[in-house]
């Protein structure tokens, strides 16, 4: 009778360990599953802005700039535009 | 001997033992100890079952915590995906002027962060409110700076600011939103409802050092704003601002608007406005910036109407292609009012009356059709109603009911005037033109890649012939040449009408051109209106025409979409080809 009661004890003291030791374990987890999800807020946010900056930079009006004015691109006259379709490009070479 | 008898002396014969207590006194106390009981049991039904839920929030108060898990607003970005409209997070600062006692360097310190007058400051932190936002959409770095002060009183709240990167380029199509993520104009107040987020909630318990320890009770996940995708392309948007802009600046006119179409889906690839304001800084704004001039302003069309008179009168058999018009000597009167061309024509085709547009050729055929049948045409194309495109300030223009015209006023409205539509009225007319005679709705936001099937106001033939008619325009001899666009084939009308003040119509004009290509199988349809230009050359074809044609011919290209027609090679390598057939 005493040694089952011994037992029961011995049992008793090791599950409520375990129940401290896994509390503690889940409550890491959950701070780290926190940190996680707080990084991916964060980098949501500056894959945000990183859009707004892209978007500043290729607006057509800075592009048309840049095109003109440091590449000294233009577009071409009309004469010198040649059509090309795709029934022409199979056929033959000529 | 005496003490030792005294020893001997039993315990239940001493005479103490005599004495007997009264029995109340033991009654009473046991009454007391009854009611200390009593107390106890009291105080705990109190505590435990009256005031329970109010001690229980007390007790949780200390270590849970109520978070608000915010949502941003949905982006709109164009069809493309480069983005029109986005949220990003920025700070507010509050103070709860009762706790925040703040040193006179404190408070400058404070000023100089928010870029706010220290004066003003000092007043709002002195006011009697329980609270006071003292700036709103600050940058998160700034907000930083201000937290590691430790300022008592002062608090930060997470909000977002709105921006448009593309700035006054799109700004009457998208629109703003106010301080409170609330859409005011354009796209976001049309589309506020699927833009707007709703924020979530979370309650968590938090330990000594602020850490969220666990969950409890359900999570209220946050749901983010739709998405919008704008069927406008910011590309053809650009090449409609810019050109209009220059226009109107070169007319020295009074306003403008531009749009462009797609008749296959009914897309609006791009809408653009003159004059125009920048969304990101909106501290001086006007009215006259801020209107949707395309969409909110109605006016008489003119000879841009001139299409539908004769599409109708072809589609009833009262004249063919070739009938003759005799519109010499450039005058009729109808009652006691004159109706005159801009030039004297002689006898002209129905084709040319298109051509050149006359204003007496359109009167004398307008004359042979039932005002009920003219009334029935233009509402069918939707004069008269708004045009249910979900933007703000939407006008349906004046269509009077046919029963109330007169003869004059059957033949002004013939070619545009006495009648007034907007100039998106007038696109969502025209798509009848540019497909096989059925008119089609118009979106703004992306349409499948399915040709929409349209409600028939014209037979095939009859569209048919109208678009060539309105071939002629641009050749030589029409009204506007000027739209020629090289390597396509274009079709439109001009339209140079007086606009009415107080019920006369005055010195000022009103030029448009709406057009649309390539002529054999039309795919966009652009529409150009300039208002009061200050310059004498104010007809459609001179203003407005040389504008459609840049717009087209850009937007074409940008598409892909393949020349219909030989290119004409210049004379001169100076002169682009469409000057060269002038």
């Amino acid at each position: 009778m005493v040694r089952l009661n011994m037992i029961l004890l011995l049992a008793t003291v090791v599950a409520a360990l375990g129940v401290v030791t896994s509390q503690h374990k889940a409550r890491k987890l959950f701070q780290d599953l926190e940190a996680e999800q707080n990084r991916a807020k964060q980098l949501e946010v500056e894959y945000g802005q990183l859009q707004l900056e892209l978007s500043a930079w290729a607006t057509p009006p800075r592009i048309e700039k840049a095109a003109r004015e440091k590449l000294k691109m233009r577009v071409p006259e009309a004469a010198k535009i040649i059509s090309v379709t795709a029934d022409a490009l199979l056929g033959e070479p000529r | 001997m005496r003490f030792k008898g005294r020893i001997l002396h039993k315990f239940t014969e001493s005479p103490v033992l005599e004495l007997r207590l009264p029995a109340w006194r033991s009654r009473l106390m046991a009454l007391v100890i009854f009611c200390c009981f009593g107390a106890l049991i009291g105080r705990s039904f109190y505590l435990q079952i009256i005031n329970t839920d109010f001690l229980q929030e007390k007790g949780e108060s200390r270590y849970r915590r109520d978070l608000e898990i915010s949502a941003s607003r949905g982006r709109v970005s164009d069809r493309n995906g480069d983005v029109l409209a986005i949220s990003t997070p920025m700070k507010s600062v509050w103070a709860i002027p009762a706790d925040a006692r703040l040193d006179p360097q404190q408070t400058k310190q404070l000023a100089g962060l928010l870029e706010a007058d220290a004066k003003e400051l000092s007043h709002k932190l002195n006011s009697d409110k329980n609270f006071v936002f003292l700036q709103r959409q600050i940058p998160p770095d700034i907000a930083d700076q201000i937290t590691a002060l430790k300022l008592p009183g002062i608090g930060q709240d997470k909000e977002y600011r709105r921006y448009y990167p593309t700035g006054e380029m799109t700004a009457h199509i998208v629109g703003f939103t106010g301080v409170d993520d609330k859409g005011l104009e354009g796209v976001e107040l049309a589309y506020q409802s699927q833009l707007l987020g709703r924020n979530g909630s979370r309650s968590v318990i938090k330990d000594r050092r602020g850490q969220i320890v666990e969950d409890v009770g359900s999570i209220k996940p946050p749901q983010d704003g739709k998405d919008i995708q704008l069927a406008l392309d910011s590309k053809i948007q650009y090449l409609a601002y810019s050109h209009l802009k220059q226009a109107i600046t070169d007319s020295k006119a009074k306003a403008g608007g531009a749009i462009v179409a797609d008749a296959r889906t009914g897309e609006i690839l791009a809408l653009a406005n003159w004059p125009t304001y920048n969304p990101n800084n909106r501290d001086h704004l006007s009215g006259a910036q801020l209107r949707n001039r395309a969409v909110t302003d109605t006016f008489e069309p003119g000879s841009t109407l001139k299409p539908f008179t004769i599409a109708l009168a072809l589609e009833k058999g009262k004249v063919r292609f070739n009938t003759i018009i005799d519109t010499a000597p450039g005058k009729l009167v109808i009652g006691q009012a004159t109706i005159t061309d801009s030039q004297a024509h002689g006898p002209l085709t129905v084709a040319q009356v298109i051509q050149k547009s006359s204003n007496v050729g359109a009167a004398k055929i307008a004359a042979t059709l039932p005002a009920q049948e003219m009334w029935g045409m233009f509402d069918g194309l939707g004069f008269g109603q708004a045009p249910h495109l979900g933007f703000p300030g939407e006008v349906g223009g004046r269509l009077r009911p046919w029963k109330t015209w007169r003869p004059i006023e059957q033949a002004t409205m013939s070619y545009g005037h006495g009648i007034s539509v907007s100039l998106m009225q007038l696109v969502r007319a025209y798509t009848v033109f540019a497909r096989d005679g059925d008119l089609i709705p118009l979106s703004l936001t992306r349409a499948g890649p399915q040709r929409v099937g349209g409600t028939p106001v014209f037979s095939q033939e009859t569209a048919r012939e109208l678009r060539a008619m309105l071939e002629m325009v641009v050749q030589p001899g029409g009204t506007a040449p000027k739209a020629q666009i090289p390597g396509y084939r274009v079709a439109g009308k001009t339209g140079t009408a007086h606009k009415l003040e107080g019920g006369q119509y005055a010195d000022k004009y009103l030029s448009s051109f709406i057009g649309f290509a390539p002529a054999s199988d039309p795919r966009l349809i652009v529409a150009v209106m300039i208002d009061e230009p200050g310059i004498a050359k104010h007809y459609g074809g001179d203003l407005a025409a040389p504008v459609f044609s840049l717009v087209m011919g850009g937007a074409l290209r940008t598409l892909g979409i393949p020349p219909d027609a030989p290119l004409q090679v210049a004379n001169g390598a100076d002169a682009p080809a469409a000057k060269g057939k002038l």
